[in-house]
C-alpha cells in the first residue's frame, strides 16, 4: 500500500447512524416509560373498580333483605336488624340545602366583590385569606363549631324563636346540637369553595363584554351584574355544584354538631344526622352483618349522591369554558 | 330620565358595593377568627407534655399528644410512599403520552376518585384490609390516606408538566434524547417547583383527614409498633377528645387542633409563596 | 367662544377638546390636544400604531377612565357642558361608542339593543321599547335580516351582521355623537362597506367619528381628518386637504406611504 495521505472519500458525507432498532429504542429508555406510567395510571382505574367492587359487595346482605326500600324506609333499629337510609338521607338534604342557602349569596357576593369592584392588591390579598380557610381541616371546623358556634347560636336562639317561629322550621327545643348547626358550619365550609371557583371564573369573562355595557351608560354595578354575571352563570353554578358536593360527604364537622339523632323531623332546630356522620359514628360499634352491611350500603348510596352532583359540576363548568363568542 | 332614576341606580351601585363588600369582609374575617380563636385557646394550652407524653387513662391530667404526633407521622409515610408515586407517574402518563381515548377514561376516573368522601374511602380500606386481618392496623389507615392522595397528585402533576412549554421538550430531542430521557432530565426539572410544592400540599391536606382513620387505623392510646397495630393520629384525638366531657381533654383538643392548623397553614403559605415567585418554568 | 356660532362654512360646533393632556400613570399618551368636531360630519382620526388616536377617541366618551392610574387634564366640551364635570352615565348617553371587535351580550338579538334603553330608562313601556328596537335596526341597516329572529342569540349572526347589531345597540339609546374605534378591522371587504354605507346613512342624524388604521376608509368616508402622532395631533382640516394638500411634513409622509 503506498503510503499517499490523500484520501478520496468514498461516500457523500460522514457515515450515517444505523436507523435505531428495538434495542436501541429500549435503551433510550421509551418503552420502559411507557409501561410504567401507564400500568400507574391503569392501577388507579383499578383501584376505583375495586372501591366500587367492594362497596358493592360488602353491601349485599343488606340490599338483599331491604331493596329499594332501603332507602325510603325511616327505622333505624339495629337491636332488631331493621335498617332504613330515609333519616340520613333527610339530614343529608337538609344540611347541605342550608348550607347552600347561606353559603351562595354570602360566597357569590363576596367573588363578585373580589373580582369585579375591588381594586387588585384588596382582591388578591383577601383572596389568598380566604383560599387558605379551604385548607382548614374538617375536624377544625368542628372543634370550633363545638365550642364557638353552638354557644352563640344558643344565644341567638330566642331571636331566630321570635322572627322565625311562625314556621314548622323553627320550633321545639334546642339543644345546641342541630340540623341548623351543622347547616351553618357547612355554610362557612363551602363558601371559600363558591368564592375561590367564581371569581376565576368573573375574571375571565372578556373585557369587552365590561365596555360594551359601560359605553352604553352602565353603572358598574349594572355592568356587573347585568352582563358579567350572567355570562359567567354556568362557572358558578358549577362552583355551587361542587360546593353542594362537598358537602354533602362532609363527616366531622357535621358529626360534631349535628346531634346524632335518626329521626326525622320539621324543626331544623331539632337534632339530626347525616348519612357521613352515622358511618363515622356507628361503624366501629356495629355488631352483626347486617349492622354493618347497611353502613356500607349507605357509603355506597353517599358514593352515588356524591358521584351525581360532581358529574353534573363538571359539565358545568367545562360548559362554561367553550362559551360561545 | 329623571333625576330621581339616576340617583336610584347611583344608590344601588353604591349600596351593592358595600352589601358584596361586607360578605368577602365575612369570608376573609372567619379565617381570621378562627386563627386567633386556636390561637388563644390552643397555644395557651400548649405544655411540654403535649409534645412528650402519652395519653393517661380518663380523668387523670398531664397527659400528652406524644404517640398521636409520631402516629400521623407514620400514616402520612405509608401514605405518601403508596399514593405519590402512582399519582406521580400517573400524571406523567397523562401529560406526556396523553391524547388517547384511554387518557381520557383514567381523566375521568381520577376526578371521581377525587370526588369520593374521605368515609368512604376509609370503608373501602376497611372492607380491604381491616375484614381479612380482623384488625385495625396502620397499613389500613396508610391505604386510605394514599388513595385519598392519588387524584391530587395526578392532577397537579400534569397540570406542571403541561405548564412545560414544547419547545423545550422538542429542544431535547433535537439534540438526540429519547422521550424517556428528555422527560426524566429536562421536562421534569422544569416542572419541580411546581410538583414538590403539589407533593407538600398534598400532604398537608390528608395530614388534616379524620374520617377515613376512624375505623382503619382507629386509635391507640399506647405507642404502636410496626405496621400491623391500630395507631393513634392527631385529628383523630381532636375529634375524640373534643366531643368528651372532660375539661383537659378540651384543653389538650385545642392544643393539637393548634398544632395541626398551624402545620397544614404553614404548608399552605410556602407553597402558595414558592408558586407564585416562580411563576415562570425555568428558561 | 361661543359654542353653537357656527364656524366657516355653515358646521355648527358639536365637540371640543382644548389643551387636552392625558396620562397612563408616569407615561403621557396624549399632548395638548385640541380640535373641533363639527356636528353631522365624520371626522376620522388617523395614524400609525400608538400613536393616541384611540386614547384620544376614548377620552370623548370618557371610557378612558376604566384604566386605573389614568389622569386627563384640560377641557371636553360637548355643545355647552364640559363632560369632564359631569356624571359619566349622562356623558355615555350621548355620546356613545362601538368598538373594534363585536361583542355583542350573550342575550337574544332583541335584549342586545333593549339594553340601553332600559337601563337609562328612556323608553316608557315595551310597545315603545319594541319600536326603539325596531327603529335602531333599521338605522344601523339590519333589519330586515333579522326581523324574524329577534329572540335568538346574538352569537347566531355573522361578524359583519355582529358589528352593525352593535351599532344599532349604541344607536338605541339616541346619542348625538357616535365613537367608532377601527369598526372594520376585524371585518371583510363586503361587510366593511356595508358598515361604510352606513356611516354615510348615519351622519345626517349623528354626529360621526371614526379611528381607522385604513387611510383609504378615510378618504372614503371622513369630512374632516385628523393626523395623530405620537401623543399629538400634527394637523387637522379637511379630508381633501389632509391627503393632496397636507400642510406639515409628518402628515405628507404617513399619507403618501413613506412610513407606518
Amino acid at each position: 500500500m503506498a503510503a499517499t495521505p490523500t484520501t478520496v472519500p468514498t461516500s457523500a458525507g460522514p457515515s450515517r447512524p444505523a436507523p435505531a432498532g428495538y434495542w436501541q429504542r429500549l435503551r433510550g429508555g421509551d418503552e420502559a416509560a411507557y409501561i410504567i406510567t401507564f400500568m400507574a395510571a391503569a392501577s388507579i382505574l383499578a383501584i376505583t373498580a375495586m372501591l366500587v367492587l367492594e362497596l358493592y359487595a360488602n353491601s349485599a346482605a343488606s340490599r338483599g333483605k331491604f331493596g329499594w326500600n332501603f332507602l325510603f324506609t325511616s327505622t333505624w333499629d339495629p337491636v332488631n336488624d331493621q335498617f332504613g337510609a330515609l333519616p340520613f338521607i333527610y339530614g343529608t338534604v337538609v344540611t347541605s340545602f342550608l348550607a347552600l342557602l347561606l353559603g351562595i349569596p354570602l360566597g357569590v357576593g363576596a367573588a363578585i366583590f373580589l373580582a369585579e369592584l375591588a381594586p387588585p392588591k384588596i382582591s388578591d390579598g383577601l383572596t389568598f385569606l380566604i383560599e387558605l380557610l379551604a385548607a382548614v381541616p374538617s375536624v377544625i371546623y368542628g372543634l370550633l363549631g363545638v365550642f364557638v358556634l353552638i354557644p352563640i347560636l344558643r344565644s341567638i336562639e330566642p331571636t331566630l324563636k321570635a322572627v322565625l317561629g311562625w314556621t314548622p322550621f323553627f320550633t321545639g327545643p334546642f339543644y345546641g346540637v342541630s340540623l341548623f348547626s351543622a347547616g351553618v358550619v357547612l355554610a362557612v365550609m363551602i363558601i371559600p369553595f363558591i368564592i375561590s371557583i367564581s371569581r376565576e371564573v368573573i375574571l375571565s369573562v372578556p373585557n369587552d363584554q365590561r365596555e360594551a355595557a359601560l359605553a352604553l351608560g352602565a353603572t358598574r354595578w349594572e355592568s356587573t351584574w347585568d352582563i358579567v354575571v350572567p355570562y359567567a352563570k354556568k362557572g358558578i353554578m358549577g362552583s355551587i355544584f361542587l360546593a353542594l358536593a362537598r358537602s354533602l360527604g362532609e363527616t366531622m364537622a357535621v358529626t360534631m354538631v349535628v346531634g346524632n339523632d335518626p329521626k326525622i323531623k320539621a324543626s331544623l332546630l331539632a337534632p339530626g344526622y347525616s348519612i357521613a356522620a352515622v358511618i363515622a359514628n356507628e361503624f366501629t360499634e356495629a355488631t352483626g352483618q347486617m349492622y354493618t352491611s347497611a353502613l356500607i350500603e349507605l357509603g355506597l348510596v353517599l358514593f352515588a349522591l356524591t358521584i351525581v352532583i360532581n358529574g353534573m359540576a363538571r359539565l358545568m363548568i367545562i360548559g362554561a369554558d367553550k362559551y360561545k363568542a | 330620565m329623571t333625576d330621581l332614576h339616576t340617583l336610584r341606580r347611583k344608590t344601588v351601585n353604591v349600596v351593592m358595593l358595600t352589601v358584596t363588600g361586607l360578605c368577602t369582609l365575612f369570608a376573609a374575617g372567619t379565617l381570621v377568627y378562627i386563627l386567633g380563636y386556636l390561637f388563644v385557646h390552643g397555644a395557651t394550652s400548649l405544655t411540654w407534655a403535649f409534645f412528650t407524653k402519652l395519653p393517661t387513662p380518663v380523668g387523670e391530667s398531664g397527659g400528652g399528644m406524644a404517640n398521636a404526633i409520631v402516629g400521623s407521622g407514620k400514616l402520612l409515610l405509608l401514605a405518601s410512599l403508596f399514593g405519590i408515586p402512582i399519582g406521580f407517574l400517573g400524571g406523567v402518563y397523562l401529560a406526556e403520552f396523553g391524547g388517547t381515548t384511554f387518557s381520557y377514561i383514567i381523566r375521568y376516573v381520577t376526578d371521581l376518585l377525587n370526588g369520593v368522601p374521605s368515609i368512604v374511602i376509609g370503608i373501602f380500606a376497611y372492607t380491604l384490609i381491616v375484614l381479612p386481618q380482623k384488625h385495625f392496623s396502620t397499613l389500613a389507615g396508610g391505604l386510605a390516606l394514599g388513595v385519598m392522595m392519588i387524584p391530587i397528585a395526578v392532577r397537579s402533576t400534569e397540570e406542571f408538566l403541561r405548564a412545560v412549554p414544547n419547545s423545550l421538550r422538542e429542544g431535547a430531542m433535537a439534540l438526540g434524547a429519547s422521550k424517556a430521557k428528555s422527560i426524566l432530565t429536562v421536562v421534569i426539572p422544569a416542572a419541580k417547583n411546581g410538583i414538590m410544592t403539589g407533593i407538600m400540599l398534598n400532604v398537608a391536606r390528608v395530614a388534616g383527614e379524620t374520617a377515613p382513620l376512624l375505623f382503619t387505623s382507629f386509635g391507640n392510646r399506647y405507642w404502636s409498633s410496626g405496621w400491623d397495630q391500630p395507631i393513634s393520629a392527631l385529628p383523630v384525638m381532636i375529634f375524640t377528645y373534643a366531643i368528651a366531657p372532660y375539661e383537659d381533654w378540651h384543653k389538650q383538643a385545642w392544643a393539637a387542633g393548634f398544632v395541626l392548623l398551624s402545620l397544614v397553614l404553614t404548608v399552605n403559605i410556602i407553597a402558595r409563596a414558592v408558586l407564585s415567585s416562580k411563576k415562570h418554568v425555568a428558561r | 367662544m361661543d359654542a353653537t356660532k357656527p364656524v366657516a362654512g355653515g358646521a355648527v360646533r358639536k365637540l371640543s377638546a382644548t389643551d387636552l393632556n392625558f396620562y397612563y400613570g408616569d407615561f403621557q399618551a396624549l399632548k395638548n390636544i385640541s380640535m373641533e368636531i363639527f356636528a353631522n360630519q365624520v371626522t376620522a382620526f388617523i395614524g400609525p400604531s400608538g400613536c393616541g388616536k384611540s386614547t384620544f377617541l376614548r377620552t370623548l366618551n370618557r371610557m378612558n377612565e376604566t384604566v386605573r392610574n389614568s389622569r386627563v387634564e384640560g377641557k371636553i366640551m360637548l355643545d355647552d357642558v364640559n363632560i369632564l364635570e359631569q356624571e359619566v352615565a349622562y356623558v355615555r348617553r350621548r355620546v356613545g361608542m362601538v368598538f373594534q371587535r363585536s361583542n355583542p351580550f350573550p342575550k337574544s338579538i332583541f335584549d342586545n339593543i333593549a339594553y340601553g334603553p332600559r337601563i337609562n330608562g328612556t323608553v316608557a313601556n315595551r310597545a315603545a321599547l319594541r319600536e326603539k328596537v325596531e327603529q335602531s335596526l333599521r338605522r344601523a341597516a339590519l333589519w330586515d335580516e333579522v326581523k324574524d329572529k329577534l329572540n335568538q342569540s346574538a352569537y347566531g349572526l355573522s361578524g359583519g351582521q355582529q358589528q352593525r347589531l352593535c351599532i344599532a345597540r349604541a344607536l338605541a339609546v339616541d346619542p348625538e355623537v357616535l365613537l367608532l374605534d377601527e369598526p372594520c378591522s376585524a371585518l371583510d371587504p363586503i361587510a366593511t362597506a356595508k358598515i361604510e354605507d352606513l356611516i354615510f346613512q348615519l351622519k345626517s342624524s349623528c354626529t360621526i367619528v371614526i379611528v381607522t388604521h385604513n387611510m383609504q376608509q378615510a378618504a372614503r368616508v371622513a369630512d374632516n381628518t385628523g393626523f395623530f402622532l405620537l401623543g399629538h395631533l400634527i394637523e387637522f382640516d379637511n379630508t381633501a386637504v389632509i391627503f393632496k394638500n397636507p400642510a406639515k411634513k409628518e402628515t405628507e409622509d404617513y399619507v403618501t406611504g413613506r412610513f407606518g
